[in-house]
């Protein structure tokens, strides 16, 4: 601290404390003290005052000892002169601020006032699947309010692998509408997460972006939460899940959150124009949990270091930096702010005319808004990566074999076929559907470019931004060939890229693809958990859940759904000493539970004796922990005999009486529950999806969203399992949110289930 | 220079040593000259009074007798008579806590009804050092049995002190290994006793580590005991603005000073003289109120929980009789000079002894008793209001200095972080980074050759300027703090870095960490700090040093040797006791650097002290790994150039993105 700060925030912590009993007062009053009080879609009550303080904020009335917990964190102004110390008791009031403004905003959200209504000329859609009664925020005319519990898991794993660093909370006004953007701009460049709150003289930087048309929301990783300061509490309270859901850290236990946060989770502040007390003051809750705060103006600095990794507050007047213009200050303090929190980003420089970076890999490009689409339903587009003898091919060498796009007309289509050659000492055929499948995260990097699907169903947009900026062909082979130099460097030596157009040549190539295709899928389908000798090991999560390790075998994918078994296999060549390490299976204790030797003392050490037994094919009998990223969890409903499994993208009630949320609590956090299971999609396909406790026509409950987007996989398994109309027995969220629901469908559909041998 | 001013550079003692010489009274300095010149051989601490066959002594000089005459020799006496000191010193420190675990004790039996449980959570952390179950327990089941363990540490015979276990797991191992571990507080001073009869042991090796054990014994045993109990019945310090110096006696109200060592008087007398009838009793008397001061380690008590000021140290305790103002001295053990007895027949003040181990012939005793304590202390204080008629001229000078003290361990803790995230990870970071250089302790008495509070002062400013954080207790502390340095305000005299922790924590460049027996604080402080991580793994891995610029009493060898033998190198000033036997010299120093990671040095020249103790502290950032410590590199944060701005915008336009003119 310093004693400035330390006024200015002690004196803040104490004027929203008040300000929050007042508006407490006056709520009750109002509202009536049984009033419920909810953030939405989440299953976190209100998250600092529970993760920090154990309380479950339910109703107006549980405010009332919530607020006299931050009352006895206050402490007085330290005096001008002979001060008694004021560090210890600035980061106390700190924390009284934060509960007091997380109490507000629940007061607001009571009173229907929350997330802010967008009262000027601008619009907010926070995301694709968002899920909302409120007229007001399906109109965009909210801000985005609290981060939903499926959007904090569906960041998890990329925060882990480190696709996500961290986040960024910008609060207040920048300079101009200009140094706005490039500063949110260098941010996605490095796929930095960017939280915005807060205004100086009623202007916030919200309003700045929302006039340079930025687009915001999960997708472009730009979630404005409110033009006033109180509303940063929504991204501290993000970071207080995060602890309490990959971390399996339990609610009241603010010590350890803290250190989760300052140890595990990236993310700063940067105080865009004049800091007030109540900045000051959030600033000091923030610097709690180890985030620390640079400011674009002049204010004192506290360089020692301690309660945050490095310093805890900078100050770089923003005239003061070294630059030729505001764009290259904006640039430099950026900079300077990552390098404060200490982590070396690795930027690729792709040589193209467009922004890049994974910060645009969730971009959609509207038709209205397209140059020109490969593939979808006019067109046919398809790519394929294949290694090469190494002599064959020319580093760095692309080529578009046919026509560009500029004698398309706008909005027109056109076929393509992307061929990535390979050659490395360390390259094996096995890894060619591994790299292949990353030209989607590649190709998507690229700002107005969207990619969606993969092999023959790849389907590519450009859009008119793009073009107008010189974008052509050619930069796709640009780009791929600076990624898999970068991320894959390890295996890769040579990359040549080419590119047909040409209708003759395209088709040529793409019967080989299709080819070898059809030979994966052999290859890969014919591997079973019995034909391998090694598992590999997933901890990439212990970044964030110390004690979790995912076991995956050529059967079952990993429980994010990103790794599958040949991922790992790559992987471990890649980085020998990274997190996916082979595990001999050893002696085989059970083939029944899937319970072998080698997986178990693997587990054990690497869970850090959290874990002793695990079971690869039951639900039942010690099942596989999870992180908190899953894709799906699974669970036993004892009346119906069977499992039910509900899908990360579906908010609704499930017949277990919990949603995907609060379920979430009880599957994650590297705890093993029997009864209860995180997993990838994909396993639902495995023959030994809970092969022991009967497979796949255990499921009697299943969202819809996995029924619909997986279709024909399901198909397949439903012929497999000797029951074409299986699927069609499962319920959803369509017909059963309750075991009462639930069990007269099974009945009337005759579910194989209710005639199985009993789970019990 | 004057000869006040050669006596003490304390401006309010130099106007009173001109009243005390104009008053004809004698003082500490005038009877050191008296002594004059002193014996050379038992300044060099060869002569050897054990057995009633002597005394005997060595001539240093290797031309007379080199044994006495049971054939002991230089370094065995040298070894016996420090070994005796050290013994003795533990012995008053530990018997000290031995009466606060018995005050402990009658208050957990409803024995003590005046004194109460301040601490909880004090207790709680030392029933589990003690091995005590605190599960859904009464609080006073818990009291008994902290007090009863507490009280078995005295006499516990084999084994190993349970609060040696507060240590880093690498400094027991070496205790172990050295044979030095300590079975019991009692028994180690016994030891040391009897190793040191005639005839017993004669290898000054033995007899040093006997000693080691012995001042072990006292540091995590009787006095961390004392510290810890201390907390749980009167509190754990916290931060508190208060006053120093001559300056806090009141010429209007009754002056009540307490004088000593032990708090539970003190703390009594802080109750009795706030009781609303003795009050209006001292109002009757036609003063306007009751005014609490103290003197040495008791005052430290009451300054570092209640903030009541202290008027001075040791060498201070006569002058404040001669001010005139002082109407009661009331004083319990250690420290109390027997020249005050006829001091203060001289002047009006009227002296109290209390405690039935610390009589002075012709003084006024009563007996102080920890069952009826509020009744004995209202009795006393009684006295000194009956007293203030007795006032004739007074002198009191106006020096006052204000202070912020109250740094116990817990607090540090807390003040690195708060409630959540307190630890003293912000303080090995900045050792680590080089804004800190180091940390250093500096405690012990005054001296009566050595201009009062002198050496301590330039040891501290030396040391701070150099960016080390000094921690102070006893009268070192008392000295520091009427100079000022215990005030927030000093940051500007440190060293850029230092400044910079200062100005980030809200704390003085040095900190005030209690009475002599709180030496221990220091002890448990370095432990957390080596096991936080980052520093080592040991106490003898920081890069930190320890000085008794002023010492003199017994007390001090055992706290030299207790911080030597915990790894800390430690200085202590003036003329050394060992000085006649280069062997056991070179013990303390490089063999006991080679085994235990500390040393114990004797440096009369506080330049040269400073000047090894930041060598020695440059060494253990080398040996760490740490960065060369460079002033250049630190000082950029703070509020300065915040203020700077601020200031000149009253007519033009503040420009917030920038601090150029």
């Amino acid at each position: 601290m310093s004693r400035y700060i330390a006024t200015r925030a002690i004196r803040g912590a104490n004027t929203v404390v008040a300000e929050a009993e007042a508006l407490l007062k006056a709520a009750i009053a109002d509202l009536g003290p049984d009033t419920p009080v909810a953030f939405t879609n989440t299953a976190y009550f209100l998250p600092v005052n529970l993760a920090f303080m154990g309380r479950q904020i339910a109703k107006l009335s549980d405010m009332v000892p919530a607020l006299e917990d931050a009352k006895r964190l206050l402490h007085p102004v330290p005096p001008e002169n002979m001060w008694v110390p004021y560090l210890g008791e600035t980061m106390d009031s700190g924390m009284a601020t934060l509960l007091a403004e997380e109490i507000i905003e629940g007061i607001r959200f009571a009173r229907g006032q929350e997330p802010q209504p967008i009262t000027w000329d601008g619009t907010y859609i926070p995301t694709a699947n968002f899920v909302t009664s409120d007229p007001m925020a399906k109109a965009g005319k909210r801000m985005n309010g609290p981060i939903d519990d499926i959007q904090l898991r569906a960041w998890g794993i990329q925060l882990v692998d480190g696709r996500m660093p961290g986040f960024a909370a910008l609060i207040g006004c920048a300079k101009s509408t200009e140094v706005a953007v490039q500063i949110v701009r260098e941010l996605q460049q490095r796929s930095i997460l960017v939280f915005l709150s807060g205004s100086v003289n009623g202007r916030s930087i919200i309003h700045q972006l929302m006039e340079a048309g930025v687009e915001m929301g999960y997708d472009t990783y730009i979630i404005p939460f409110g033009t006033d300061t109180m509303a940063t509490i929504y991204p501290l309270g993000f970071a207080a899940r995060s602890a309490l859901t990959f971390g399996g850290l339990k609610p009241g236990m603010p010590r350890e959150i803290l250190q989760y946060n300052r140890a595990r989770v990236f993310a700063f502040a940067i105080a865009l124009g004049e800091v007030d007390d109540l900045k000051y003051a959030t600033a000091a809750g923030a610097i709690n949990y180890g985030f620390p705060v640079v400011a674009d103006t002049v204010i004192p600095q506290i360089l020692p270091t301690g309660i945050t990794p490095y310093e805890h507050v900078i100050s770089m007047p923003f005239d003061d930096i070294e630059g030729k213009d505001d764009i290259e200050r904006a640039r430099k303090l950026v900079q300077r702010a990552i390098e404060v929190r200490g982590v070396k980003i690795k930027v690729t420089e792709v040589p193209i005319p467009v922004p890049y970076g994974s910060a645009f890999e969730g971009e959609r490009v509207r038709k209205s808004d397209m140059r020109v689409e490969f593939g979808g339903k006019s067109s046919r587009c398809f790519e394929y990566l294949r290694m090469a003898p190494f002599d064959s091919i020319e580093d760095g060498k692309i080529t578009v074999v046919g026509p560009d796009f500029d004698q398309i007309p706008p909005e027109g289509f056109m076929d393509m076929g992307i061929v990535v050659e390979v050659a490395g000492r360390k390259m094996q055929e096995d890894f060619e559907p591994v790299l292949e499948r990353q030209i989607h995260y590649f190709v998507n990097g690229a700002s107005g470019i969207q990619h969606i699907g993969q092999r023959d169903i790849t389907w590519i947009r450009i859009s008119k931004a793009a073009a107008d900026k010189g974008f052509k062909l050619e930069h796709f082979g640009k780009i791929l060939y600076a990624r898999f130099h970068a991320d894959f460097g390890a295996i890769v030596d040579k990359v040549q890229v080419t590119i047909y157009t040409d209708k003759a040549k395209m088709e040529e190539w793409l019967a080989k693809a299709r080819q070898a295709y059809t030979h994966r899928n052999e290859r890969l389908a014919g591997m079973t958990d019995d034909s391998v000798e090694e598992f590999f090991s997933c901890t990439l999560c212990q970044s964030f859940a110390p004690n979790h390790v995912c076991v995956i075998s050529p059967e079952r994918l990993g429980l994010c759904g990103a790794y599958n078994w040949l991922d790992c296999k790559a992987s471990n060549q890649i980085n020998p000493t990274g997190p996916n390490q082979p595990i001999k299976k050893g002696t085989c204790i059970d083939a029944n539970f899937g319970v072998f030797e080698g997986v178990n003392s693997f587990v054990q050490q690497a869970s850090h004796q959290a874990v002793q037994d695990v079971s690869m094919y039951s639900i039942m009998n010690n099942p596989m922990t999870a992180c908190g990223c899953f894709e799906c969890i699974a669970m036993v409903i004892p009346e119906a005999n069977g499992v039910m499994v509900v899908s990360r993208e579906d908010p609704s009630m499930t017949p277990a009486g919990m949603t995907f949320s609060t379920l979430a609590g009880v599957a994650g956090g590297g705890l093993q529950t029997a009864g209860v299971m995180g997993h990838g999609k994909y396993y639902l396909t495995s023959r030994k999806y809970l092969s022991s406790d009967g497979g796949f026509k255990r499921v009697v409950w299943m969202s819809s969203f996995l029924k619909e987007s997986m279709k024909e996989e399901f198909k397949a398994v439903a012929e497999r399992e000797g029951d074409p109309n299986l699927i069609e027995k499962i319920a959803d969220e369509r017909v059963a949110t309750s075991v009462e629901q639930l069990l007269p469908f099974l009945e009337e559909k005759a579910h194989p289930a209710l005639t199985m041998p009993p789970l019990f | 220079m004057t000869e006040a001013s050669r006596r003490s550079t304390d401006p309010a003692i130099q106007k009173l040593l001109a009243v005390a010489a104009e008053d004809g009274v004698e003082l500490a300095w005038d009877r050191l000259q008296a002594q004059q010149p002193q014996c050379g051989f038992g300044q060099l601490g060869v002569c050897c009074r054990i057995c009633h066959q002597g005394p005997c002594r060595v001539d240093p000089f290797g031309e007379g007798p080199q044994r006495g005459v049971c054939g002991a020799d230089a370094d065995t006496i040298i070894a016996r008579n420090f070994a005796r000191m050290g013994a003795a010193g533990g012995a008053a420190h530990s018997d000290h806590g031995r009466d606060m675990a018995l005050t402990l004790l009658a208050l957990a039996e409803g024995h003590a009804p005046d004194y109460q449980i301040r601490d909880v959570r004090k207790l709680m952390s030392v029933a589990g050092y003690l091995g005590v179950p605190t599960n859904d327990r009464p609080t006073m089941d818990i009291v008994k049995d902290v007090a009863l363990k507490a009280l078995a540490q005295f006499g516990q015979q084999t084994g190993e002190l349970a609060y040696a276990q507060r240590a880093p797991k690498k400094r027991q191992e070496l205790w172990r290994q050295a044979g030095i571990m300590p079975r019991g507080i009692d028994r180690e001073v016994v030891d040391v006793m009897h190793r040191t009869h005639i005839g017993n042991d004669q290898w000054y090796e033995s007899i040093i580590l006997a000693a080691m054990r012995s001042s072990l014994a006292d540091g995590w045993g009787g006095s961390m005991l004392s510290t810890d109990i201390t907390d749980i019945l009167f509190g754990s310090p916290v931060p508190l603005v208060a006053n120093a110096n001559m300056g806090a006696l009141s010429e209007t109200m009754v002056n009540v000073v307490i004088h000593g060592h032990e708090p539970t008087l003190s703390e009594m007398i802080l109750v009795a003289v706030n009781d609303p009838e003795l009050i209006a009793y001292a109002k009757s008397q036609g003063a306007t109120g009751i005014n609490l001061t103290g003197l040495c380690c008791t005052s430290n008590e009451t300054l570092m929980r209640q903030g009541v000021a202290t008027i001075g140290n040791f060498l201070s305790q006569e002058l404040a009789i001669t001010t005139g103002a002082v109407d009661l001295m009331v004083v319990d053990i250690q420290c109390i000079m027997q020249a005050l007895g006829p001091l203060t027949e001289h002047y009006h003040t009227k002296l109290v002894t209390t405690s039935p181990k610390a009589h002075i012939a012709g003084v006024t005793h009563v007996d102080f008793d920890e069952h009826r304590a509020l009744d004995i202390a209202k009795q006393v204080v009684k006295m000194g209001i009956d007293n203030f008629k007795n006032r004739k001229g007074t002198h009191i000078p106006k020096d006052i200095d204000q202070m912020v003290v109250g740094f116990s361990h817990e607090y540090i803790n807390y003040a690195l972080g708060g409630m959540f995230r307190g630890s003293f990870r912000p303080l090995n970071d900045a050792i680590i980074s080089g804004r800190l250089r180091g940390a250093a302790g500096v405690v012990g008495c005054n001296h009566a050759a050595s201009c009062h509070d002198e050496t301590h002062l330039y040891t501290v400013r030396e040391l701070i300027k150099n960016d080390v954080l000094v921690v102070l207790t006893g009268c070192s502390a008392i000295g520091c703090a009427k100079h000022g340095l215990l005030s927030p305000d000093a940051a500007k005299f440190a060293g850029p870095g230092l400044r910079e922790i200062c100005e980030t924590v809200g704390i003085p460049p040095v900190l005030h960490l209690g009475s002599c027996v709180d030496n221990t604080r220091i002890l448990t402080v370095l432990s957390q700090m080596a096991s936080e991580g980052g520093l080592g793994d040991d106490i003898s891995d920081l890069p930190g040093a320890g000085f008794a610029p002023e010492w003199m009493s017994e007390k001090a060898i055992s706290i030299g040797c207790y911080f030597a033998g915990s790894g800390v190198y430690t200085i202590m000033g003036g003329r050394s006791p060992i000085a006649g036997s280069k062997k056991v010299t070179e013990f303390l120093g490089d063999v006991l650097e080679e085994r235990l990671g500390g040393r114990l040095e004797f440096l009369p020249d506080p330049q040269e002290a400073v000047e090894r103790a930041l060598k020695h502290i440059d060494k253990k950032r080398a040996a760490l790994g740490l960065p060369e410590y460079d002033a250049k590199r630190f000082g950029q944060s703070g509020d300065a150039v915040t203020l700077k701005m601020l200031e000149k915008t009253d007519d033009e336009i503040l420009n917030v993105y920038s601090a150029r003119a």
